[in-house]
């Protein structure tokens, strides 16, 4: 008798505790739900009352437009080239900046490493008035350079050093003198045996880059003109007709095609992603 | 939670080994000068890009602030203090500071509640619980400016929003047209984007708390509040504090919600110090007054920077 209302105590409890989680859901996954099933609404259905999940009649036309309205496929392209080329580049420098700090003696690598955890203390925010002037006088406005310059070597680059640095604090000292006794150099060393035992952190780091890189938005704003050069941050927000208001349709669908692709790869690779995002959350 | 150390623990051990090379007077690249030359060639690239891409600027921007430069006739004044006396007359500005701690407070606030009540419920073990988890964390890989129109969408007057409150019998209103409702709107949205974040590091502190102070306290017959008043809350406390910090510092940067959202309106209800930055800078062109309010904003970041190592450092004290 106890047992079973014991029992039925713990099933209401964990039916309640269900019914909160999906209550606090609401806000974190309806938002996406919708804009997915929005973009394939003809405009009339979009604010149709009582507002509605799916179209009625779905429709790719909005699809369409995004790519007919604004050079959606350049400015597509231009997001992945200069996410990946900021992430490469920012591999290579936090690794190398990451390892030496952590492992080679030299002279000032206390004071150096503090001189490069100012970038960490300094938002993006607070530098890109005098930043636009520099870039201005080395004629890069209007340009990608702006961009992947500075995203790849401060910003989250010195995050990435920060992380590669703690990571390569860990690591043993004996493989690296087995190593130095079979002659091998540093460059080697870093290549061929710190490198390889590096994946977690060095797949924190790919991902905080590529999402600081993807997400970008003041920065192109702020230094892009032209609409071939976009980002796709800065590309959703012109998806306004002539007199200004928002073509909802082709914005939400806009944003579905930024949005999806980086959805499913966190579904897929969640764990990596995870310590990758804490990572950026212990900054500071 | 593993906190990153900023004290050196290279054991001396692990960096000695370097074979030396004959110490004649007519050597100077032995190995350790050799080892120490790679060492500065590695950390190169990062170090020139703090230097030029952060240090330099900063330098400019405080050269910026002493000056007044029309962007238009190319033609620069040495002013001295006069952007920092006209910051205190600016009549805007104390509607934008009150606009920035309304919105960084209630970031915060509901942020650390909001994340430590999902860390709590979270951290047990039933079915569905990684769902869940996943579900909290996913909006912290959606882009910023998409996260933020969509909510732009469902807040419209006839937006998703309204028009499920008006099926259930509530009349809604014109979320971003008005003060209060649109700081709220830019606060939720941010707020349920980030939380993710300090879920999982709530997570991990919930974690770390011991097992057997439950089990004592269970003993003792203490109640589930009890345990989690007296127990869980002050030995997290640490990482609630330094993640207030950090979720202030990055509401002082948040920057895309507000531009996407409500331009920093209706009026200034929303415009936010670094909003106010951008909109001097690079809407008025006023580059000295601009520098001048983008110091400011670095000197709330620094100060908080330092208050979160001051409590970091007593966090290591209490933990010994």
């Amino acid at each position: 008798m106890r047992t079973d209302q014991r029992r039925a105590a713990s099933l209401v409890r964990r039916v309640v505790l269900y019914i909160a989680l999906c209550v606090l859901a609401v806000p974190f996954v309806v938002p996406t739900v919708w804009m997915i099933a929005s973009s394939f609404k003809p405009l009339n259905e979009i604010f149709q009352t009582p507002p509605t999940l799916l179209a009625a009649r779905p429709t790719w036309a909005a699809y369409i437009e995004a790519f007919s309205f604004q050079p959606f496929a350049r400015q597509y392209v231009n997001s992945v080239y200069i996410a990946i080329l900021v992430t490469a580049i920012t591999m290579v420098v936090s690794s190398l900046a990451g390892y030496a700090f952590a492992r080679i003696r030299f002279v000032g690598s206390n004071v150096l490493f503090l001189v490069v955890l100012v970038g960490l203390l300094v938002p993006s925010e607070v530098t890109i008035v005098p930043l636009f002037q520099m870039f201005k006088g080395w004629g890069m406005i209007n340009t990608h350079w702006p961009l992947i310059l500075v995203t790849a070597l401060a910003g989250p680059c010195v995050l990435a050093t920060f992380i590669m640095r703690q990571f390569f604090l860990t690591l043993p000292a004996e493989l690296e003198e087995a190593a130095r006794l079979d002659g091998l150099g540093r460059p080697s060393i870093w290549w061929r045996i710190a490198l390889p035992l590096a994946g977690p952190a060095l797949s924190a780091v790919a991902i905080l880059t590529f999402l600081s890189s993807w997400n970008l938005y003041l920065e192109p704003t702020v230094y892009l003109t032209s609409p071939e050069l976009f980002t796709l941050p800065q590309a959703l927000t012109r998806f306004t007709d002539a007199y200004g208001g928002d073509m909802w349709n082709v914005q939400l669908a806009a944003a579905t095609m930024t949005v999806v692709p980086v959805l499913v790869v966190f579904l897929i690779a969640q764990r990596q992603f995870v310590e990758g995002l804490a990572h950026s959350g212990l900054k500071g | 939670m593993t906190a990153p150390t900023l004290v050196d623990t290279r054991g001396a051990t692990s960096v000695d080994v370097a074979p030396r090379g004959p110490r004649t007077s007519t050597v100077f690249w032995t190995a350790a000068r050799r080892d120490a030359l790679t060492g500065y060639l590695f950390i190169l690239p990062q170090v020139i890009g703090v230097l030029v891409f952060v240090i330099v600027p900063v330098g400019l921007g405080v050269f910026y602030s002493m000056n007044d430069w029309n962007v238009f006739t190319g033609k620069m004044q040495f002013i001295g203090g006069e952007h920092y006396a006209a910051v205190l007359s600016d009549p805007q500005l104390p509607g934008v500071l009150s606009a920035t701690a309304v919105f960084s407070g209630g970031v915060v606030v509901l942020n650390i509640g909001l994340g430590l009540l999902l860390a709590v419920l979270l951290n047990r073990r039933f079915r569905g619980v990684t769902l869940f988890r996943t579900l909290f964390f996913s909006p912290v890989v959606v882009s910023v400016v998409a996260w933020t129109l969509v909510w732009g969408f469902l807040l419209q007057d006839n937006g998703g929003i309204n028009g499920v409150l008006e099926a259930i019998g509530i009349p809604g209103t014109n979320w971003l047209q008005q003060g209060s409702t649109a700081m709220l709107a830019v606060v939720v949205t941010q707020v349920v984007r980030s939380v993710g974040i300090n879920m999982i590091l709530f997570l991990a502190a919930l974690q770390g708390v011991p097992g057997e102070l439950y089990e004592a306290a269970r003993i003792d017959a203490a109640s589930s509040r009890t345990i989690f008043f007296r127990i869980t809350l002050p030995l997290i406390s640490p990482t609630l504090l330094l993640t207030a910090i950090i979720t202030i510092v990055g509401a002082l940067q948040a920057f895309a919600q507000i531009a996407v959202l409500t331009e920093g309106g209706p009026g200034l209800y929303t415009t936010v110090l670094v909003y106010y930055v951008y909109q001097q800078a690079f809407a008025f062109n006023d580059i000295g007054y601009g520098s001048t309010l983008a110091l400011m904003l670095l000197s709330f970041v620094l100060l908080l920077t330092l208050l979160q190592w001051q409590l970091r450092k007593k966090w290591v004290f209490y933990e010994n």
